[in-house]
């Protein structure tokens, strides 16, 4: 019992979950406001040269290792923590009110998050990989602001990127405080202050990413 | 006989001290080698066995609730007694000790209560030890409050949940020596039968709640820590599962059991509000510190109690009783209630309650926060207001359970409450060592009849326990199987453990085997209507006569027409229920036949032939100043035997509140 | 007042268990859940069928042997309250209302509504005490205890172990019970001493039992008949992190 438990116990697995959770949330900060700099009006430059400064470096490449290596311990210990508990009740309720004891969201993290995955997929297969494999092959990445504006020309496209982000949001609303819970922070008098943070992120964040693709749908960027 | 307390020499404060210098010890080589049984893990329970076990004992627990921490000393609200005097309001263990001799009406041991008293600050050291979350005042130091009977701050409290806490505290201790190996814990078992060697107690046969078989356990000492036997009322407000059983099986196995008729009517209670009720509540006796209790003078007055101004009430027990107010004994608030209900000013549907009004206090309350808030000239309202802040940060868990049960807002009216059963001052006869007269087998707590005479103070039953369970357990038990090192372990398959068993099943299996028309609660709620209206707050000669032929053809109807379903061999409560009712329906009686015999009132006993002209109860110290103490007697009128009562110290008078 | 009853049946635990429709009648506003329970019952019993096993005992919401999880809320709708503090006034004439067990792997069903908690002993056995025999103790008022302090105690203490923050708990997580055990002691300075092993065995034993891990629903509050406060959850987690994260590790107790 030196280290084990505080990743592998009932609590340890809370941490993991809280710290991978965590991390991802700072890394959404850098994410978006990357994004953000589409909205400077000068033709996507801006964007393009911080892009470019997050592609050729290595200390970007060594973050984005860890990146993966936090998405997927978060993913695959978010899918293993649901499953586990799931079977902690083998005979159901015939009549369960759990929405009168709690919200849907918080009980649904297992079913956002997957939602979530699901919208990475095609979001990496929109951007990240073919910027990689043009990286490998080509030798310079992509033109990411002429890729969005091609993409998010699609409605169908706009439409699934808002859904991903609505089931961010979600997540984000019982993610970020729960992991202060976790951490042990969320208590006293710091519960307004972690809950108001919480929730502006949970909504400023998912929302400066969905006017990407919606600004650009409807030609508000140039 | 006489019965012999074995009651060290030498003067009141130096029994204990010379009783635990001299007393025999065991080694602790041989401490691992002794077995000690105790039913019911309760205060008294809980604390014995988790010392015991510390002191290196064997200790096999029993519980038949599904966890030990479920004993009904969880439910004690108010508080715990205790002679710190760290309000320096002039207490001490002399004052505790006599507060307690003189509320129990002269009818306790003194060396006793002497003891209890002396040992009474060490359980608070413990508990705060364990973690108990006593109430604290901004210094961070203990917190005290008032009680009844009493004109000193000395009880300690944790809200409205002492007894829980307390319990609390003894059940972690336990589980930390089940932990350890020392303590074997068997809950959802309940004893059924003693098993008595050769003259001493060696083990008990107990049922396995769950499967239903029945087990043979043996112990070189056995501890009953099973609590009182209110429930013979029926309606009292002990849990549904409290009973007299492993007691009554005692008693049936030679040990004597001690004034039975001493209950206690506790005065703060939810009035019954239909047939349909199955246990009484109580209301903490901390709540008449601030609650004044009074009925309208007008009799049948069906005014909204806000509405009747202050003139038109009777405070009765301020008018009767001015030196102790509304913090008189529970045995004396209880009568005073029933003769005010009695003579047709009782309040509320059934005429059957009196007020507990908290409106003065709130006031009070208000009015001190408002001047600490430096509010200028504030509303009426706004002081209330702020008054009920204060009530409910007081007193809050009690106003909400008065307000779930009843449905009223007791912020805005009065509560109204009534007396009930509450508690049972007799017990099985013990010794200064808390034996019974079957060596090897020990009361503690609220099964034995030791420290409380006829009538128990407020927040001392707690005291008790613990002080039985911590404090005088591991010294008496250690004198006594200090003899007893050389005994070896009883094999259970040892003909007296075989017939004790046999005797168990037969009894269930004629339970069983009746089959007849009505449930066991039919009977209990019989038995209860005849021992309440007979032998409840008051009782009279020609009254104890009927409920003892009434008790007597109800037990025959008992045998003849209970119906219990299943069978034996199950979990199966209708069986545990109808197991405990038969016993109710011994002890019933015995009650009653105690009460005839003492032709005097004292305490919780009160005889309506023997009252004062002011209506206050008339001991007869020159005729029964002793413990009765009665044996039983296989199809025969059980024996009393007396134990006299010498005061060296006190001098009992006519109990004064005025 | 009529009700239409759906009760949980099953004979034992090897039983696989149905529901059973009872109608009762006549049941009166100031009745007890459990008092319709006994009406119930006594006809059940008249009738020469087996009445329904359920736990219970002081009948005033402290002992935690209670136990119905009533239309789809552990102890019914009501908030802290027990189901035996349930009354009918709560209830529509004339409602169906489904009673079942707990649910729960770490709370198997003896019989009925009856199912087995000493998941809950053993989890304190695990740490959830002080260690000090009778007789070690200083004088109570030697350490004092700021009055905040005392009362979030207090406040954490007053859990009554009845299992619904188990029951309700949508991943069957005991940690409310862990919590306010750990907060409990962890907050007193007599508790000091056995911080960093108490919050580690607890939660081991915890695991061991079968109970899930928390996700922070709030569901346990929720229900939680003493209205035992979430943040206690955040105590726990707080003490884990400290214990396992302390150079010295959380030093087991040897038994």
């Amino acid at each position: 019992m030196q280290w084990k438990q505080l990743l592998t116990s009932a609590v340890g697995k809370k941490f993991v979950m809280g710290f991978t959770g965590l991390f991802l949330v700072l890394f959404l900060i850098v994410h978006c406001s990357i994004n953000f700099c589409i909205f400077v009006p000068d033709h996507g430059k801006t964007f393009l040269e911080v892009a470019h400064f997050m592609g050729f470096n290595w200390i970007m490449h060594i973050l984005e290792l860890g990146l993966f290596v936090g998405i997927f311990a978060h993913i695959i210990q978010g899918w293993a923590l649901t499953l586990q508990n799931r079977n902690k009740r083998p005979v159901q309720y015939a009549v369960s009110r759990r929405n009168q004891n709690s919200t849907w969201y918080s009980r649904s993290m297992g079913l956002l998050g997957t939602l979530i995955f699901i919208f990475l997929l095609v979001h990496w297969a929109n951007f990240w990989a073919p910027n990689r494999y043009h990286m490998i092959t080509g030798g310079k990445e992509l033109n990411l602001f002429e890729r969005m504006k091609s993409l998010f020309s699609h409605g169908w496209l706009v439409i699934f990127y808002l859904a991903g982000l609505f089931s961010l949001f979600w997540h984000l609303l019982h993610g970020f405080q729960s992991a202060f819970r976790t951490f042990g922070l969320d208590s006293g008098k710091y519960i307004p202050l972690i809950r108001g943070i919480g929730t502006a992120y949970s909504i400023l964040v998912p929302v400066i990413f969905a006017l990407m693709p919606v600004s650009i749908y409807f030609g508000w960027v140039s | 006989m006489e019965l012999d307390a074995k009651i060290p020499p030498g003067p009141l404060d130096q029994k204990w001290v010379t009783y635990k210098s001299n007393c025999r010890l065991v080694n602790p080589s041989n401490k691992r080698k002794l077995e000690v049984i105790v039913v019911g893990t309760g205060l008294a329970g809980a604390s014995a066995a988790a010392s015991l076990a510390e002191l290196g004992y064997q200790v096999k627990a029993f519980c038949f609730q599904d966890s030990p921490r479920r004993a009904h000393s969880i439910a004690a609200q108010g508080g715990i007694n205790a002679a710190k005097n760290y309000q320096n309001d002039g207490d001490s263990v002399y004052r505790l000790f006599y507060d307690t001799v003189k509320g129990g009406d002269y009818r306790s041991r003194e060396a006793n209560v002497y003891r209890l008293a002396e040992t009474s600050s060490a359980i608070i050291d413990q508990c705060v030890a364990q973690g108990v979350p006593f109430a604290r005042e901004y210094g961070g130091l203990l917190s005290n409050r008032s009680f009844g009977g009493v004109q000193v701050q000395r009880t300690f409290y944790a809200a409205g949940q002492t007894g829980q806490q307390l319990l609390l505290g003894a059940y972690s201790a336990l589980e930390r020596q089940v932990a350890l190996g020392q303590v074997t814990m068997h809950s959802r078992h309940e004893m059924m039968d003693l098993v008595v060697i050769d003259g001493k107690a060696r083990g008990i046969i107990a049922r396995n709640l769950i499967t239903g078989a029945l087990e043979r356990h043996f112990g070189h000492a056995v501890l009953l820590c099973s609590g009182g036997y209110g429930n013979v009322f029926y309606l009292s407000t002990n849990a549904m599962g409290s009973n007299v059983t492993a007691a009554w099986k005692a008693y049936r196995r030679g040990s004597w059991f001690a004034n039975p008729c001493y209950t206690q009517i506790h005065p703060t209670c939810i009035p019954v509000s239909g047939d349909h009720q199955s246990k009484l509540t109580l209301m903490s006796e901390s709540l008449r510190n601030d609650g004044r209790i009074w009925v309208p003078r007008k009799p049948g007055d069906t005014r909204s109690p806000n509405l009747i101004p202050d003139e038109e009430r009777d405070y009765y027990l301020e008018r009767r009783y001015p030196a102790f107010g509304n913090l008189v004994p529970r045995d004396v608030a209880s009568r005073a209630a029933k003769e005010r209900c009695d003579e047709g000013f009782g309040v509320g549907p059934t005429g059957q309650s009196v007020f507990l009004d908290f409106m003065d206090a709130t006031a009070r309350y208000g009015r001190a926060e408002a001047h600490q808030r430096q509010m200028d000239a504030p509303t009426e309202e706004q002081v209330l207001d702020l008054g009920r802040e204060l009530i409910r940060e007081k007193y809050g868990n009690l106003f909400d359970m008065y307000a779930r049960i009843t449905g009223e807002n007791p912020y805005l009216t009065p509560m109204r409450i009534y007396p009930a059963v509450h508690y049972t001052m007799g017990g099985l006869w013990v010794d200064y060592e808390l034996m019974t007269t079957v060596p090897g087998l020990f009361a503690l707590g609220e099964c034995n009849f030791s420290d409380h005479g006829a009538n128990r103070l407020g927040a001392s039953a707690l005291m008790q326990g613990l002080a039985d369970g911590y404090f005088v357990i591991p010294y008496t038990l250690g004198n006594y199987l200090a003899g007893e090192i050389g005994t070896k372990t009883v094999p259970v398959s040892d003909p007296a453990f075989t017939a004790g068993e046999k005797a168990v099943e037969d009894h269930l299996n004629r339970l069983m085997a009746i089959r007849g028309k009505y449930s066991v609660d039919h009977f209990h709620k019989a038995l209860g209507k005849i021992m309440w209206d007979q032998c409840g707050m008051a009782r009279n000669q020609k009254g104890l006569e009927q409920a003892i032929s009434g008790i007597r053809a109800l037990r025959e109807e008992f045998w003849k027409e209970v119906r219990i379903p299943g069978n034996s061999r199950e979990l199966n409560p209708e069986l545990e229920k109808a197991g405990r009712v038969a016993d109710f329906l011994e002890l019933g009686e015995l009650t009653c036949v105690d009460a005839l015999h003492r032709r005097e009132s004292c305490g919780g006993h009160f005889r309506e032939e023997y009252q004062t002209i002011e209506g206050e109860a008339l001991r007869d110290d020159a005729h029964f100043c002793y413990v009765g103490a009665w044996e039983w007697k296989e199809s025969a009128e059980p024996i009393l035997h007396r134990e006299t009562l010498e005061f060296e110290v006190m001098h009992p008078t006519q109990r004064n509140y005025k | 007042m009529n009700f239409t009853l759906k009760v949980w049946r099953q004979k034992d635990s090897g039983d696989p268990g149905h529901f059973e429709t009872y109608p009762v009648t006549g049941i009166l506003e100031d009745m007890s859940f459990l008092e319709m329970f006994d009406v119930l019952n006594e006809r059940l019993i008249v009738e020469g069928k087996d009445p329904v096993a359920f736990d219970h005992d002081c009948r005033e919401g402290i002992c935690g042997m209670c136990s119905m999880y009533i239309n789809g809320r552990a102890h019914g709708p009501m908030k802290a309250t027990t189901t035996c503090q349930l009354f009918m006034r709560h209830f529509r004439d004339g409602e169906t209302i489904v009673v079942e067990p707990w649910r729960a792997a770490p709370f198997p069903v003896v019989r009925d509504l009856v199912v087995d908690r000493s998941a809950f002993d053993r989890i304190i056995e695990a740490g959830g005490f002080i260690s000090v025999n009778t007789g070690n103790a200083v004088d109570a008022n030697t350490i004092p205890v700021e009055k905040d302090r005392a009362e979030a105690a207090f406040a954490a203490a007053a859990c009554i172990g009845c299992g619904a923050c188990a029951a309700a708990c949508i991943n069957s997580s005991a940690l409310l019970f862990v919590a306010s055990k750990v907060a409990h002691l962890s907050m007193l300075p007599q508790g000091f001493a056995e911080r960093r092993s108490r919050v580690v065995q607890m939660v081991a034993q915890m695991d061991r039992e079968g109970f899930g891990s928390c996700s922070n629903t709030r569901a346990c509050e929720a229900e939680c008949p003493k209205e035992i406060s979430y943040s206690n959850i955040a105590k726990l987690n707080l003490e884990y992190l400290r214990a396992s994260l302390s150079p010295q590790g959380p030093v087991v107790q040897k038994k």
